[in-house]
């Protein structure tokens, strides 16, 4: 693998979660449970829309291609996405939507942190913008995750059930292959497996706050930043989001 | 025979670029926001270079438009606009007079100890925090206690 493909592949998955999750938040414009998380919600999903934009457009410059970050998002199938599947996974009800929120921003902001001293000056750059944004989406979804968790009985119960679910999925953010290997030796990314011990250390305070017992069992998903395997829920996101570039090529706003 | 230059002066254009407003909050001008971060004459173009204030802000490409038609309109032909996101945009960049504006329009403008400082409406300090966003990615919305007026805080970034 040239540093270049393995280059493309790291801003492909910082790019793709983005996306992804910015997407599937942004399924909830219209439908959350008051205004205000309403508007949050979106807001969010803005953010991480915007910061795609910056990540997928330096990935199609690196290919060297004249590909744009629209090319990217919207011409490419499922198993060319290297998002995590944590961000894929469908949303479930407001509190695993938020839950899913905080165990992604945990880690986004502390890899945003490292990202801020890497040698390439884009990444560093792009990095710096999105932290600023990150700080403000962990802030909120941290004090969601306290509130439902140590709340009634019935939101208790539900925040437990969503970090049951979601759990498994946390393990695939910290694993290393020969892409990062690449991206370490560059000095461009730190190896992901090395964010773990100031992830849980984060985390757990955030969910023993909240009152919740993290599962003990270590088993993780896998196959979405390698591509090696997507969930099932992917595709039908695409065909959502994908839709009218699919159907009307070339349309412009 | 010696060359006329009719390219306008650099305090022309930020003068220009003053009378601006910005799209959303239209009471300060871009310059006001803090968002132009040079102007420079390259040979017979004019670069202007615009940072965004939030990466997904949908305001960001009606702003670019405005610049362009406004400084169009003051008759300036080779014109280029720079996108430029490092160092980051921050709420310190705003304008003194920018500021000022904003708390005469009922937004709270942005403190270091990241919450407004007193109620646009009424001055009173008995506040609370609504949301963490607001109507834009660059406000949250708050709320007087004594007044009960909701309002608009410019998030400190």
């Amino acid at each position: 693998m040239t540093r270049e493909d393995a280059f493309s592949q790291f801003l492909l998955r910082m790019g793709d979660n983005t996306l992804v999750l910015g997407h599937r938040v942004s399924e909830w414009c219209g439908h959350a449970p008051v205004l205000e998380e309403d508007i949050a919600l979106a807001n969010t999903a803005l953010d991480l829309i915007g910061q795609t934009q910056m990540w997928l457009g330096l990935a199609g410059e690196v290919q060297g291609g004249s590909k744009t970050a629209d090319d990217l998002a919207f011409l490419r199938d499922a198993w060319d996405f290297r998002n995590v599947l944590l961000c894929e996974v469908p949303n479930g009800d407001f509190g695993r939507t938020l839950m899913r929120q905080f165990l992604f921003d945990a880690w986004h902001s502390i890899q945003l942190g490292r990202l801020m001293k890497s040698s390439d000056e884009r990444v560093a750059a792009i990095a710096e913008k999105a932290s600023k944004e990150v700080a403000y989406h962990l802030e909120r979804s941290a004090d969601t995750v306290v509130g439902l968790g140590d709340g009634t009985e019935e939101s208790r119960r539900r925040m437990q059930e969503a970090l049951d679910y979601l759990w498994p999925y946390v393990g695939e953010m910290f694993q290393s292959d020969e892409v990062d290997a690449e991206m370490v030796k560059a000095g461009i990314a730190p190896d992901p497996a090395s964010l773990r011990e100031e992830y849980d250390a984060l985390v757990s305070r955030i969910l023993g706050d909240a009152t919740l017992t993290i599962p003990e069992s270590s088993f993780a998903h896998k196959g979405g930043r390698t591509g090696a395997m997507h969930t099932e829920h992917l595709g039908h996101l695409l065909t959502q989001m994908q839709w009218l570039q699919r159907a009307y090529p070339g349309a412009k706003w | 025979m010696s060359q006329v230059t009719t390219q306008p002066s650099i305090d022309q254009i930020w003068e220009w670029l003053d009378a601006v407003p910005d799209p959303e909050i239209p009471v300060i001008s871009l310059v006001d926001l803090g968002i132009i971060r040079d102007v420079a004459w390259e040979g017979e173009t004019l670069v202007v270079t615009v940072t965004p204030t939030y990466s997904g802000c949908p305001a960001t490409s009606v702003i670019n438009m405005d610049i362009e038609t406004a400084l169009r309109g003051h008759g300036i032909k080779d014109l280029k606009l720079k996108t430029q996101i490092s160092p980051a945009w921050t709420t310190d960049w705003l304008s003194a007079k920018g500021r000022t504006k904003l708390e005469g329009f009922g937004i709270a403008p942005p403190q270091p100890a990241g919450g407004p400082e007193k109620c646009p409406h009424c001055g009173s300090k008995n506040l609370t925090k609504v949301s963490q966003f607001g109507s834009t990615p660059c406000k949250a919305h708050w709320r007087c206690q004594d007044c009960l007026e909701p309002f608009d805080y410019f998030k400190c970034i």
